[in-house]
């Protein structure tokens, strides 16, 4: 065929030679060497693009059937740079069917396949070289010099992998004893708890025992106190009636009378500026006059709260002053001053814990001023005593109960950290706890493992949340490469703020980068001992399919 | 790209990298205004005084009078003046055949007080003027003859009738709409334009029938006409009003097309009871569809077809325009004797339009076809043939705002190849630069800019760059220093350089309407000048209309100053078409003149086909939006701007797979092929999606690259005949008037019907496959369908309804590389489609696929292939090139042949020595498709291949 192609200035005739001569009789001369191993060459002859495994579907001696039985044609129509077969087995060494791929050897490097579309395309795709064949471009075998670099980097990989490797061991016995630890903490605190439950149950039971009489004592000692401050208020309301009366009864003639009542303006209740007969009578108590007795039973209890003396109107306006009888404006007796703010958590823990005693309110009258008059009197020594014992019990009993709660927590946290996959073999459980932190010219990504990841500019400005842990999302088959972050700060416009952490093997614990390749999903790479799970040759070949 | 914004006044920046604190005080500004485009921001009619005054004319009163003692033929043409018998103001009159079966009329002022801006870079050269003579001449009138087409202009009332063959085809001011405010001195500048109101078209109704004798009538003022604000902005208005109208009928014309850029159907619309369609270059956020707003670019160019007849209308003018376009009956505009000339009598339908410009001359080509590609041709010789863009242009390009640094840039271009899916350019939006200082690099992201595009170079691909117009007033920056310090800012009213907001924060936008300022900018895209490029980087000129966040209608002020005095209103139509045309001088002069440029413009003007391509700008990841991308590329087409596209995907919002399947499928029959997308958006390179989909884009996208040399040949006609390449079907079937409103479908070129998929779940489409007697065929099956019929075509996910006509012949490369630029040396395959008398023909270009050297050098084959009487012939079709290729013809399949052939010989023809020989073939009877095995001769050489 070569002889029947036209010429056409020259060019051409001298070119499609040469690529039918190439095609037709270049098949290809494969050496089995590997430069680390001195064999003796052998030379394998077949088709050009056609891989060792598909070799035996080329004899030249015999028409070629397309791989997919489309078609049978003269074995000098493979490799002719026309596409016969519909699968394009035909032409492995050619650019001519479409989907089709060509097979480089590569020797001293990897094998590699590329579709059959990158040959004689003017670029060179294979080390060896093999693609390029058309006289376009010449292209040098550099797979010995590829090889020898690639094989150089692998072996500094391969130390990677491998010390990592040996790291990980670490960390799989680390996180194995951890959670060892862990279940043992666990086991050893859900026992603790049960002896602390029964010391609390204790301890409440001797509060209650001891808050019984205290509080008898106590409501004793209240209730005289009560007696007794009722008589002097009663005898106040005497003094203050009587008082009151001598000012009302204007001619002194021993009875109150309503155009005596009329003179009090307090009285006038549609404020109209007159006090009626009516109005007065209503607060008269539906008679006309009244004496004094009648007026300290039944009078002087109605109107004390609206009645104003001289003493009184001489302080205007009244209504503008919080009376002390008023309930709602009296400062309230159980406010405490606010305490330093420092302390404030603090005390709100405590008033939490101890939210359901029912201890008495026997500090009540502390802060508050008072007229030694108005004090209660101190409690005899046997209520005292009896304080003293419940008071003792409520502090063992708080006690008890703090130590419940302290194991709850802890065994809490421990439910927690024992139930995160920290990886197939716990690889990952000392990364929790930890934060890393990587710079780049605006920002500071930050990767806490297990828990955020987050973002702040450098040049100040707040942090954004870029996701809390999620779940791991590396693909099935490798379920441990990477790890989501999800519902961090929402986005304007847009979703929750989310990162995917892809993880490789590395010697240290580090973030390597951090992107937005989509608005709002971040992308950090996190290099790490953890992902070194296998070992590899600390000399690594290539190998091929010859071999 | 566009703008982020919402309300006038508010301006948006492009944000980098989240977190974004510096948005949420935008967000809340914009969050009512974040849905779709608010109206609100761009005028109506109403708001703009002009418009206005010139829509409210009724017609029929006409002051105007051609003045019959003033005829005059000169070597120019016919002059003669034209009287306002209002105010008696006297206009210059000149008519002139130019060209081939152009005319060319201009009204303009005697003696103005102020000049008016002539567009006239919209022409590629000064037309030619042609021979011409007075045929006839009485009281009333005179006619004008040149070739067969004929001018009668009619003195009272002023009107002129362009006939062709003796047929009316287009009158001018029939309506008597016409209406010319000359430059004049404000009576009374102490008392407030505002408020003086006065009756409209007071003037005409005062005119009727009086004769000239009478005083002048002093025109009213009346408000805006001095002054005028629109939202906040005040135009000052100096020179008080200057606008031009003039109305022009079609005459049993129920079609016009063209006057891009509007999100409209392809045939116009009525606007009768609505708005005009407007031409004002503008940045339209989230544009909406179906509407006459105005957008990006115009091309004040109108298309009238009917069975009978092809005219184009050509309003060279760059101020702002409006058009009104109603439905008509002939008989009420055609008069006396003119009524002979209208066949089909006074009930035949026409199409009347009103054009209204704020200021320049009244300069009106038309174009007298009467086929269409006669029109084509007659515009293009006007303005110019499109550009004939490097191969690469015409692949498929990747873009997205932003490919963030050069490791992505690197992942993408490698996304590709892993993926065995084809690409030729990877684009670069703003945030490549830094901080929107164009022609810098963010050394953070780009640090090793020539690096990176040597590496995608090395695959045979290209890079493109942005390059915007506004520019950071930032002294540190080389740009800007020069800009000001030599002066080559536009200036603000009141004479310093003009600012506005745009990405970078305060800009300045330079004078391109200078052409030292045109040539400087050229000279910045020396390789040594700007830094980091090199000559596989291309460029990307968008925000050119120019967009100004904070300014009128997101646009600068009209009486911002220009060089030569001239002010803004005066040129913005045509002042976006400046930046890339001295980017496209630039990339010239890079090269020695030696490479074709490759640019893109959002902004654009008449003429600017000479240049490089558009793309419809921030369209939105909608069916709809995928829809009125075929209308809006027609009417670019038809309107002399051949290289059009719509990015592919939409630009705003995440399409979903079908969407953006459907999307590349059609796209990848559109001249310009290019995915971009907001920054906001999700990424959406082929690979991220679901197998099938990806399947379907890489077929999309292959299917482009195997047809290269066919989309090539149609561009080289383009370049030289002014052809549009997407063409709606009537170009090639003008007397199919059921094709005359079709927009759904088109032509590529005169051989592929394309009907692209674009409805959500379709599991079919309408195809009408025109002309009688014609044969198609589906270009995948080979299936065989009669013209002249709609049929029900079935589709499945990636099938792309695409039909050969019978009768052509396409070249394809069926092998497909990396990149376009790979398959120089590759075969090809000839696909010929039988029409019923076993005929067709076809033709090819080749050419090294980047340099002029097809034009200065003639190194280029143009060949012609016609099989008929079962022989198929390669001849030279221009025997002036001459090219070497190593390109063969790998096949030839013929479709539509009713038996197998027993025996097929290749032969050479003429002196040409090849040796005879047996080809193989397959034949199959089922779609009658013969396969001829590897002819194997140079594509340069002349040879026959006969069927026996």
């Amino acid at each position: 065929m070569a002889e029947t192609m036209p010429c056409v200035r020259g060019i051409l005739c001298n070119f499609r030679s040469f690529l039918y001569r190439e095609m037709f009789l270049g098949l290809l001369v494969l050496h089995i060497v590997s430069p680390f191993y001195n064999t003796a060459a052998v030379e394998i002859l077949r088709p050009r693009g056609v891989s060792l495994l598909h070799k035996p579907f080329y004899d030249e001696s015999k028409p070629f059937t397309c791989l997919d039985g489309s078609a049978t044609i003269p074995f000098d129509q493979v490799n002719d740079d026309y596409c016969d077969c519909k699968d394009g087995t035909d032409e492995p060494g050619t650019a001519a069917c479409p989907n089709m791929m060509y097979y480089c050897s590569n020797k001293g490097f990897t094998p590699k396949t590329i579709p059959s579309s990158r040959v004689n395309d003017g670029i060179c795709d294979c080390c060896d070289g093999t693609d390029e064949y058309s006289g376009l471009i010449l292209c040098q075998d550099k797979c010995r010099e590829m090889g020898a670099v690639e094989l150089e980097q692998r072996k500094k990989q391969a130390e990677v992998i491998n010390k990592g490797f040996q790291m990980r061991q670490t960390l799989v016995a680390d996180g194995k004893q951890t959670r060892q630890d862990r279940e043992a903490k666990l086991n050893a605190l859900k026992e603790e708890k049960q002896v602390v439950e029964t010391k609390k149950q204790k301890a409440q039971a001797a509060k209650e025992a001891a808050e019984a009489p205290e509080k008898e004592a106590v409501d004793k000692h209240k209730q005289a106190w009560d007696e007794v401050k009722a008589a002097r208020e009663l005898e106040r309301q005497k003094e203050a009636g009587t008082a009151a009366f001598s000012e009302l009864d204007l001619d002194g003639d021993g009875l109150v009378k309503l155009e005596e009542f009329q003179t009090h303006l307090e009285f006038d209740d549609d404020v109209d500026g007159e006090v009626t007969e009516d109005e007065a009578k209503t607060h008269l108590g539906d008679v006309t006059e009244v004496d004094l007795d009648r007026f300290l039973t039944e009078t002087w209890p109605e109107i004390k709260d609206l009645y104003q003396g001289e003493k009184d109107k001489a302080k205007e306006p009244p209504a503008a002053e919080p009376t002390k009888g008023d309930p709602d404006l009296a400062p309230s007796e159980e406010t405490p001053p606010p305490p330093p703010a420092e302390e404030e958590e603090e005390r709100e823990e405590e008033e939490e814990e101890e939210h359901d005693d029912d201890e008495p309110d026997i500090d009540v009258d502390k802060d508050e001023p008072k007229t030694d008059e108005d004090e209660m009197p101190d409690y005899d020594e046997e209520t005292k005593q009896l304080i003293s014992a419940a008071d003792q019990a409520r502090a063992e009993y708080t006690e008890a109960n703090k130590k419940v709660s302290d194991i709850d927590a802890q065994i809490r946290q421990l439910e927690k950290q024992l139930g995160t996959d920290f990886g197939a073999e716990a690889e990952y459980s000392s990364l929790d706890g930890q934060c890393f932190e990587l710079e780049t010219k605006e920002y500071k990504y930050k990767l806490c493992p297990f828990d955020k990841c987050s973002q702040s500019p450098k040049h100040g400005g707040s942090e954004t949340t870029l996701g809390r842990w999620e779940s791991w999302a590396g693909p099935e088959d490798n379920k441990y490469s990477a790890m989501k972050y999800t519902k961090g700060q929402n986005c304007w416009n847009g979703p929750d703020r989310s990162t995917e952490v892809r993880m490789t093997c590395g010697i240290e614990n580090k973030l390597l980068s951090a992107s937005e390749p989509n608005r709002c999903e971040y992308v950090f790479e996190f290099e790490t001992p953890a992902m070194c799970s296998k070992e590899v040759p600390n000399n690594p070949e290539f190998s091929h399919e010859e071999l | 790209m566009g703008l982020f914004s919402c309300s006038t006044g508010a301006w948006g920046f492009r944000m980098g990298n989240m977190p974004r604190p510096k948005l949420l005080l935008l967000v809340v500004l914009c969050v009512l205004g974040a849905e779709a485009v608010d109206r609100s921001n761009f005028k109506t009619c109403d708001q703009s005084s002009f418009c206005k005054r010139h829509r409210n004319l009724q017609p029929g009163m006409s002051p105007y009078r051609a003045l019959m003692d003033t005829v005059q033929m000169t070597p120019e043409g016919l002059s003669m003046k034209v009287l306002n018998t209002m105010n008696k103001v006297e206009l210059q009159l000149h008519l002139a055949a130019v060209n081939v079966n152009t005319a060319r009329l201009t009204i303009d002022e005697i003696n103005p007080i102020r000049e008016r801006f002539r567009p006239t870079d919209a022409l590629s050269k000064e037309p030619t003027i042609a021979e011409a003579s007075i045929l006839a001449q009485d009281d009333n009138s005179v006619t004008l003859g040149f070739l067969q087409n004929k001018a009668v202009v009619t003195s009272d009332p002023f009107r002129i009738d362009f006939l062709v063959d003796d047929e009316l085809a287009i009158s001018v001011n029939s309506r008597g709409l016409m209406k010319f405010e000359q430059y004049r001195k404000r009576k009374n500048n102490d008392e407030p334009a505002e408020g003086q109101e006065n009756e409209e078209n007071q003037e005409g109704e005062k005119q009727e029938g009086e004769g000239e004798e009478e005083k002048p009538v002093e025109e009213e003022d009346e408000p805006g006409m001095w002054e005028e604000t629109f939202k906040s902005h005040h135009d000052s208005k100096p020179y008080g009003p200057s606008s031009i109208g003039l109305d022009f009928s079609f005459p049993g014309v129920e079609h016009v097309y063209g006057i891009p850029e509007h999100a409209d159907s392809f045939a116009l619309k009525t606007t009768t009871s609505g708005e005009p369609y407007r031409l004002y270059n503008l940045d339209v956020f989230e544009y909406e569809l179906h509407n006459p707003m105005a957008l990006y670019g115009s091309i004040p160019v109108m298309i009238a077809h009917n069975a009978q007849r092809t005219v184009g209308l050509f309003w060279m003018n760059a101020a702002e325009t409006w058009i009104d376009i109603s439905s008509n009956t002939a008989g009420k505009t055609v008069f006396g004797k003119m009524l002979d000339y209208v066949k089909g009598g006074s009930e035949m339908p026409q199409t009347d339009t009103h054009w209204i410009s704020e200021s320049g001359v009244i300069d009106v080509f038309f174009m007298l076809g009467p086929r269409p590609a006669e029109v084509f041709s007659q515009y293009t010789d006007l303005t110019g043939k499109p550009a004939m863009p490097p191969l690469f242009a015409i692949a498929y390009h990747q873009s997205r705002w932003n490919y963030n640094d050069e490791e992505d840039v690197k992942n993408v271009d490698a996304g590709f190849d892993d993926n065995d899916i084809p690409y030729d350019v990877l684009w670069l939006d703003i945030e490549h630069t830094d901080g929107k200082r164009y022609m810098t690099w963010d050394k953070h992201k780009f640090p090793h800019p020539v690096d990176m595009q040597d590496k995608v170079a090395a695959k045979g691909r290209k890079m493109v760059v942005i390059v915007d117009p506004h520019i950071k007033r930032d002294d540190n920056y080389h740009i800007h220093k020069d800009a000001k310090d030599h002066g080559y800012y536009v200036k603000s009213k009141d004479g310093g350089d003009f600012e506005g907001w745009c990405w970078p924060g305060s800009s300045s936008y330079l004078d391109f309407i200078n052409p030292t300022v045109r040539s400087w900018w050229a000279s910045r895209f020396e390789l040594g000048t700007f830094e980091g490029s090199t000559k596989n980087l291309f460029i990307w000129n968008d925000m050119n209309e120019p967009s100004v966040f904070n300014g009128p209608e997101v646009t600068m002020h009209k009486d911002a100053v220009h060089y030569g005095g001239w002010e803004h209103r005066d040129v913005h139509n045509i002042f976006g078409m400046y930046l890339p045309k001295s980017t496209y001088l630039g990339l010239m002069q890079r090269s020695n003149n030696k490479e074709r440029p490759f640019v893109l413009s959002r902004a654009f003007f008449s003429g600017y086909q000479r240049y490089g391509a558009v793309w419809t700008g921030d369209n939105t990841a909608e069916w709809g939006h995928l829809q009125i991308s075929i209308p809006m590329l027609l009417s670019l087409s038809v309107a002399g701007q051949s290289f059009v596209g719509a990015d592919v995907g939409g630009f705003f919002k995440n399409p979903d797979s079908e969407l953006l399947l459907r999307w590349y499928q059609a796209a990848a029959y559109q001249p310009f092929f290019r995915a971009h997308a907001h920054l906001d958006t999700r990424r959406r390179e082929p690979w991220l999606f679901d197998k099938e989909t990806m399947n379907g884009i890489r077929e999309a996208i292959r299917a482009r690259y195997a047809l290269l040399p066919y989309w090539y040949t149609l561009f080289y006609q383009a370049a030289t005949q002014g052809m549009p390449v997407m063409r709606p079907l009537w170009v090639e079937f003008p007397q199919d008037t059921s094709t005359f409103a079709t927009e759904d479908e088109y032509m590529i070129g005169n051989a592929l019907l394309a009907h692209p998929v674009t409805d959500a779940g379709a599991t079919g489409v309408q195809v009408h496959l025109p002309g009688e007697g014609e044969v198609w065929y589906d270009v995948d099956t080979h299936k065989k369908y009669n013209g002249g019929a709609t049929e029900y075509v079935p589709v499945t996910l990636t099938k792309i309804p695409v039909f050969q006509r019978g009768g052509t012949i396409v070249p394809r490369k069926e092998r497909i590389r990396r990149a376009s630029s790979l398959t120089n040396r590759d075969p090809y395959t000839f696909t010929i489609a039988l029409d019923k008398q076993g005929r067709a023909t076809g033709e090819i270009f080749v050419d090294d696929g980047h340099s002029f050297k097809y034009r200065d050098n003639n190194r280029f084959l143009h060949k012609n292939y016609l099989f008929e009487n079962n022989k198929l012939i390669s001849r030279t079709l221009d025997m002036n090139g001459e090219f070497e290729t190593k390109s063969w013809v790998e096949r030839i399949v013929i479709i539509g042949l009713p038996k197998a052939p027993t025996t097929i010989t290749i032969d050479g023809i003429r002196d040409i020595m090849i040796d005879k020989k047996n080809l193989e073939f397959r034949y199959t009877p089922d779609t009658q498709t013969l396969v001829i095995r590897k002819p194997a001769v140079n594509v340069a050489q002349n040879w026959s291949i006969t069927l026996q």
